[in-house]
């Protein structure tokens, strides 16, 4: 029998530590199977966050380092200008890049940085227990918010692929979900355009949002998480390609 | 070029780390050290090296991080409140042992304080600012020659020792203008960067971290950094002191004031007082050695600093109360004259010897 | 049928999304648990397509989706996932 589906070659073979039904392994698959069909796998040098997925380097098998929280974009940016000719991508949850890093990403695309940076947008701070996060829609109950996301006290959910998109130095910004397989097709699709435009020297900040399920924090079961993407998340956080423009230096 | 040219600190340093081979720049502004960073954004683009103007001082450390663990030698210079949004990332280079050079043009303080010259971010610097267990080497200069000749050493034991090493100049040295002689240095013979992160290709991947979970595993890297650093103290250690062979007061002092206190010293010996001085070119490693074996004279020891005294408490810990050490300083921006520390030296009296 | 998945039992968490994916519906969750103490996923290969649905969906990667070479039809190219290294 042929094989149709295997486990890409940068994706480690190695348990992870994430929940059952977490995104951040989707994620991970994506990113890694995007790098393996690019061939860029010994160029590539990937950022870990500061969240879950902090230990991202012990499943995703290119070199990578691990920064302070919501640091990813101007430790990218260090990186990148020294290092031209590597793809330089950053994972970052929402804390890391909408809470504490929103000063570094935006500064990173407005200064047009040439890198990659996928956000992963699940409503919620996963690592320290499931407190609120910049994304955390109204209504949602959490650690911090256990009426229900107020806006008056607590703000509204931050639409970061909105605020990017208006910036001339993000040259692509999609927002996609991993809450079905169709969706995560799509997710596919973006996040290799993401990491192709930077191998094909876009002059510019590639940024692809994937909403991605808590089943841990949403205190819901994996198959409700997605269903909650779909029904409630998409409403605040529409997906689509906000901005592709193909420009080079 | 081994030509004089008179030029002020701040720029002088700056060409001296492109001399060094400085590879990336990235600042922000901050006064009393703004000629830094507009000097480099011209230079370094004529050199084909990086410079960024960062959106902060907390993304100028970690452009640092960044470029750093790539393999590259990366510089930031900032002034004291600057230096203090950097101390997290400082702790990140010393977990993750990359090499970094970090300029601090150190102004009055605590809080946005003021822009004139201070010697107030001792602690800051040699007890690390940052969280953790973890060293930075400190150089303290006191002349633009002298900081023009930290820089090469900087990047050099940087690489050599995978540390942070932070350099304390201040507000006069920034702006003061002293004939310097601008010249390529030897580099150390220094390790390979196989740690780097450069690609993984014909390896397996490098990982620049440091977070450690598994029970015991930081705990061992602690103790690695500390004989690292033990390393450090027994190899690197620079100290100056003159006329100390009959001295009876010793005045102890780094950088911008120890300009100043050997003016007093020298008039000092003019009235007949027998002074001298000790110097400390690395403030960490601190020379403790050097000032305990001056201390096994019966002598009074004077620190001057341009605060409200941090090194002296270095001072009386290597002197560990075999002498009296006293105190003279001026925090907040206040300079010490040759005649007010004279006065201080005066006034101590130095009980007969038997 | 033409298909078959093989589940990598010791490392599924039991999460339970490739059950709400397979168009065929022939993958349950064992009533006995793994070495980790998730429940795992199990399947029964009759009638499978090599769609690699279940496959796309499961987010630890642990199902690999093979197809009998001579096999006519089963979804077009288009929707194949690509991932494959033949070398």
């Amino acid at each position: 029998m042929k094989a149709v589906f295997k486990r890409t070659q940068s994706l480690k073979n190695y348990p992870t530590h994430y929940c059952p039904g977490c995104g951040h392994g989707i994620a991970h698959r994506l990113i890694a199977e995007a790098i393996d069909e690019l061939g860029i796998r010994e160029r590539t040098i990937g950022i870990a966050p500061v969240g879950c997925a902090v230990l991202a380097y012990n499943y995703l098998d290119v070199d990578m380092v691990e920064v302070a929280h919501g640091r990813a974009p101007a430790v990218a940016t260090g990186m990148k200008r020294t290092n031209p000719d590597k793809i330089i991508f950053s994972y970052q949850g929402d804390g890391d890049l909408a809470a504490i890093g929103t000063a570094e990403i935006i500064h990173a695309a407005h200064r047009a940085e040439q890198i990659t940076v996928i956000f992963i947008n699940n409503a919620v701070f996963g690592m320290t227990g499931g407190q609120m996060a910049p994304t955390t829609v109204l209504g949602q109950v959490t650690a911090t918010t256990q009426q229900g996301r107020d806006a008056h006290s607590q703000g509204y959910p931050l639409q970061i692929s909105e605020l990017l998109a208006v910036l001339p130095g993000a040259v692509y910004v999609e927002r996609c979900a991993l809450s079905s397989v169709a969706r995560i097709r799509q997710a596919k699709k973006a996040v290799r355009h993401a990491f192709e435009l930077q191998a094909t020297g876009a002059a510019g900040l590639s940024l692809v949002e994937l909403l991605s399920p808590c089943p841990t924090y949403w205190h819901t079961s994996p198959a409700k998480a997605m269903e909650w993407i779909e029904t409630e998340m998409t409403k605040v956080f529409p997906l689509g390609c906000l901005k592709n423009v193909t420009r080079t230096p | 070029m081994t030509e004089r040219v008179l030029v002020c600190g701040n720029e002088a340093l700056a060409e001296a780390a492109i001399i060094a081979g400085c590879d990336a720049y990235f600042g922000y502004p901050i006064t009393p050290q703004n000629e830094i960073i507009a000097y480099m954004s011209k230079r370094m683009p004529e050199e084909e090296r990086v410079f960024v103007q960062s959106e902060s001082e907390l993304a100028a450390i970690n452009m640092v991080y960044g470029a750093a663990a790539t393999g590259k030698r990366a510089m930031t210079s900032s002034s004291s409140p600057g230096i203090s949004l950097m101390q997290e990332g400082i702790s990140y280079l010393a977990g993750a042992e990359l090499p970094a050079v970090v300029v601090n043009v150190m102004r009055g303080g605590p809080g946005l304080g003021n822009i004139a010259p201070s010697q107030g971010d001792y602690f800051q610097a040699t007890r690390g600012g940052g969280h953790g267990d973890y060293r930075t080497i400190v150089l303290g200069p006191w002349s633009v020659q002298e900081l023009v000749d930290c820089m090469p050493l900087a990047f050099d034991l940087a690489d050599q020792y995978r540390m942070t090493v932070l350099i304390l100049a201040d507000g006069i040295l920034g702006q003061m203008m002293e004939p310097v002689v601008l010249q390529k240095k030897l580099r150390r013979e220094l390790p390979a960067k196989d740690w780097a992160l450069t690609g993984a290709k014909g390896r397996s991947q490098n990982i620049v971290r440091s977070l450690w979970l598994q029970e015991g595993v930081l705990e061992q890297l602690n103790y690695k950094l500390q004989a690292k650093y033990r390393q450090v103290q027994k190899n690197e250690v620079i100290c100056e002191q003159y006329a100390l062979e009959d001295a009876e007061i010793v005045v102890v002092a780094y950088g911008i004031a120890a300009r100043i206190v050997r003016g007093a010293v020298n008039k000092a010996r003019q009235e007949g007082i027998k002074a001298g001085w000790i110097r400390p070119v690395t403030l960490w490693p601190f020379p403790a050695e050097q000032i305990s074996q001056a201390a096994d004279e019966f002598r009074i020891f004077l620190v001057v600093e341009m605060s409200c005294g941090q090194m002296v408490e270095d001072v009386k810990l290597a002197v560990a109360g075999k002498v009296p050490v006293l105190f003279y300083g001026r925090p907040g921006g206040g300079v010490p004259t040759v005649e007010e520390i004279l006065d201080k030296i005066r006034q101590m009296t130095v009980p007969v010897r038997r | 049928m033409a298909g078959k998945i093989i589940i990598d039992i010791e490392r599924c968490k039991g999460c339970g999304l490739c059950v709400t994916v397979c168009p065929k519906g022939r993958i349950i969750i064992s009533k006995r648990s793994n070495k980790s103490g998730y429940f795992p996923a199990e399947v029964t290969n009759i009638e499978c397509t090599a769609c690699a649905m279940c496959a796309i969906i499961c987010p630890d990667a642990v199902i690999e989706v093979y197809r009998d070479k001579n096999t006519v039809g089963g979804p077009s190219k288009k929707d194949r996932p690509i991932l494959v290294k033949d070398k």
